[in-house]
């Protein structure tokens, strides 16, 4: 089985709109969302949940009023000066370490668990999608993605499908580094800008340093072709596979707007027909059937 | 003033709106990137950097000479970052989260502190611009500490716009966290709207005040514009999809330089921002 993760290092440089679009020409797969975070495949995938699930993950502290003296202690041990002179837990700011649970003399913080978001297993027309909600200033979204990803293996396994497709999140931190790790390959979708150039080549260090094969491609190619270039020298110098470049093309708005992939939407756009160049090289690559 | 300049989305113009708005302002103006994992701005500004440090986060040193192998240090820890297995005791630094619970746990005062690298920071500046930035280290996963870094340089006597990271999880929120504003940065397109939300819940639970920015407001649809009458939402500016910016933003110029009648709509813009914030 194969997975591959779409990655961009910068963000909106068009990850998720082509993750879309393979979506309509891939098979025998299953699609996973990675990016807990701002998850937005689910736009144009329109699924239908089937099963749902709570994320519980870390705790946070509550101090119980009653048992309470205000001694300071928990006060003075918070790195995260999470606690107000009024002996109220900022839950925003608590880190969920447990120091002031464990050194309280009264034994008056409780520990809860937290509810962090959701995920889910839903069917959509190009298949079955794994995907998730982080709630909003919610901690942990790496062990989220590695949930995610874990499912879409699962399920992948139990349907004998051959694929996994999974859009990941921009940066190069803790949710991609999640995201990565052991992955057949990371497709990294950028952009000839300054900064499309250089957060390439930080999530292609990035790919390096955990082993990963990186494939490169170039979106709105045209907006500047001496950095278009300068991007293709780079991926031939660091030996990564350099699968093409997209044109800049609103297609990839309009096919937003009306929550379709950019094939369902124009299947003779030039996006489109760049796309399906670039999924041909890839499933090569991959040894897809 | 603190103002963070954040999204949701990524890809909207947060760099563009944030160097822009620091550069048409001029004076008396800091610039903290605080998206530590693809840190931008410098690329736009080239700032002049006089100095560079290397940020760490405090991380257990255990004394194996004293070491009694008691557990406490590796019960007390939440986040597995010390495992006790027999007669050893090993410390797994890049789960650390730096909260001294097992150095003021052990019996034995057996374990100390020693920093752990996590990327570095750089202070420059840029034509009146004060200007400072972190770096997290590739293969880092940790960049919460790396953010207060950076967040602790805002000088209270000066107005200090923050380029956050996308996304509204703990980045982003250390980001927001000590602003006066949060400038939200968005695109008239469904990504963009649906990652809007999320960022102004964000600023919500934070208790801080927002106002929009749309970037390329004539390529999507209305729904943006809807959404914030509904939230009563003031949109600050829009900027309408130029090929002219397009281009100059690709080759990491900046708007104002290019097209200077720019520079009194972001002057505009601040003068918005001040009107909501007092």
């Amino acid at each position: 089985m194969k997975e591959l993760i779409v990655i961009s290092g910068k963000g909106g440089t068009g990850k998720t709109s082509l993750m879309a679009a393979f979506s309509s020409l891939a098979e025998n797969k299953v699609l996973c969302d990675a990016d807990v975070d701002a998850a937005d495949l689910h736009l144009i995938m329109n699924p239908k949940v089937i099963r749902r699930t709570e994320f519980r993950s870390g705790n946070t502290a509550v101090i119980n009023k009653d048992l309470c003296t205000e001694c300071g202690l928990c006060r003075e041990m918070c790195r995260w000066n999470a606690i107000s002179a009024a002996y109220e837990v900022n839950s925003i700011d608590c880190e969920g370490c447990g120091v002031c649970v464990h050194f309280c003399p009264e034994a008056a913080i409780e520990f809860p668990e937290n509810t962090c978001g959701e995920w889910f297993v839903s069917n959509t027309r190009f298949g079955s999608l794994v995907h998730a909600r982080l709630g909003i200033a919610e901690e942990n979204s790496g062990k989220l993605v590695t949930l995610v990803r874990q499912q879409a293996r699962e399920l992948a396994e139990a349907k004998k499908l051959d694929l996994i497709l999974t859009d990941g999140p921009p940066g190069v931190g803790c949710p991609v580094i999640a995201s990565i790790g052991g992955a057949s390959a990371v497709l990294i979708v950028t952009e000839p800008t300054v900064s499309g150039k250089h957060d390439m080549q930080r999530v292609a260090q990035l790919a390096d340093h955990f082993k990963v094969p990186a494939m490169i491609c170039v979106n709105k190619y045209d907006l500047n072709l001496e950095l278009t270039l300068d991007i293709e020298n780079y991926a031939e110098e660091k030996g990564l596979l350099y699968l093409g470049r997209i044109p800049f093309d609103p297609v990839f708005i309009k096919a937003m707007i009306q929550a379709q992939t950019v094939f369902e939407y124009d299947g003779q756009s030039s996006a489109s027909e760049a796309i399906r160049a670039i999924w041909q090289r890839l499933s090569d690559k991959l040894g897809l059937r | 003033m603190i103002i963070s300049v954040a999204s949701g989305k990524g890809g909207t113009g947060k760099t563009t709106v944030s160097t822009n708005l620091a550069l048409s302002i001029g004076s008396q103006v800091q610039l903290l990137d605080c998206d530590v994992e693809q840190p931008n701005a410098h690329l736009f500004l080239n700032p002049v950097f006089d100095r560079t440090e290397t940020v760490t986060t405090p991380v257990p040193e255990i004394d194996m000479d004293k070491c009694t192998f008691c557990r406490k240090c590796a019960e007390i820890c939440e986040f597995k970052a010390i495992v006790v297995v027999g007669e050893t005791a090993l410390t797994f630094e890049e789960l650390c989260h730096s909260c001294g619970g097992c150095m003021a746990v052990c019996p034995e005062n057996a374990i100390t502190e020693k920093g752990r690298e996590l990327g570095i920071l750089q202070k420059g500046h840029y034509n009146g611009i004060e200007f400072i930035h972190g770096k997290l280290r590739v293969g880092e996963a940790m960049s919460p500490p790396l953010i207060r870094k950076v967040l602790s340089f805002a000088d209270p006597g000066k107005l200090t716009i923050v380029d956050a990271p996308p996304g509204t999880s703990c980045p982003v929120i250390e980001t927001m966290k000590p602003a006066d504003f949060v400038l939200l940065v968005t695109e008239p397109t469904p990504f963009g709207l649906y990652d809007l939300k999320l960022a102004v819940g964000a600023a919500k639970i934070l208790n801080i005040p927002c106002g929009l920015v749309i970037n390329r407001s004539d390529m999507g649809d209305e729904k943006v514009k809807e959404y914030a009458a509904m939230e009563n939402l003031a949109i600050l500016m829009e900027i309408p999809f130029d090929r002219r910016i397009a281009e100059a933003y690709s080759r990491g110029d900046m708007i104002v330089d290019v097209m200077p009648e720019w520079r009194t709509k972001f002057l505009e813009l601040y003068q918005r921002i001040k009107g909501l914030v007092t």
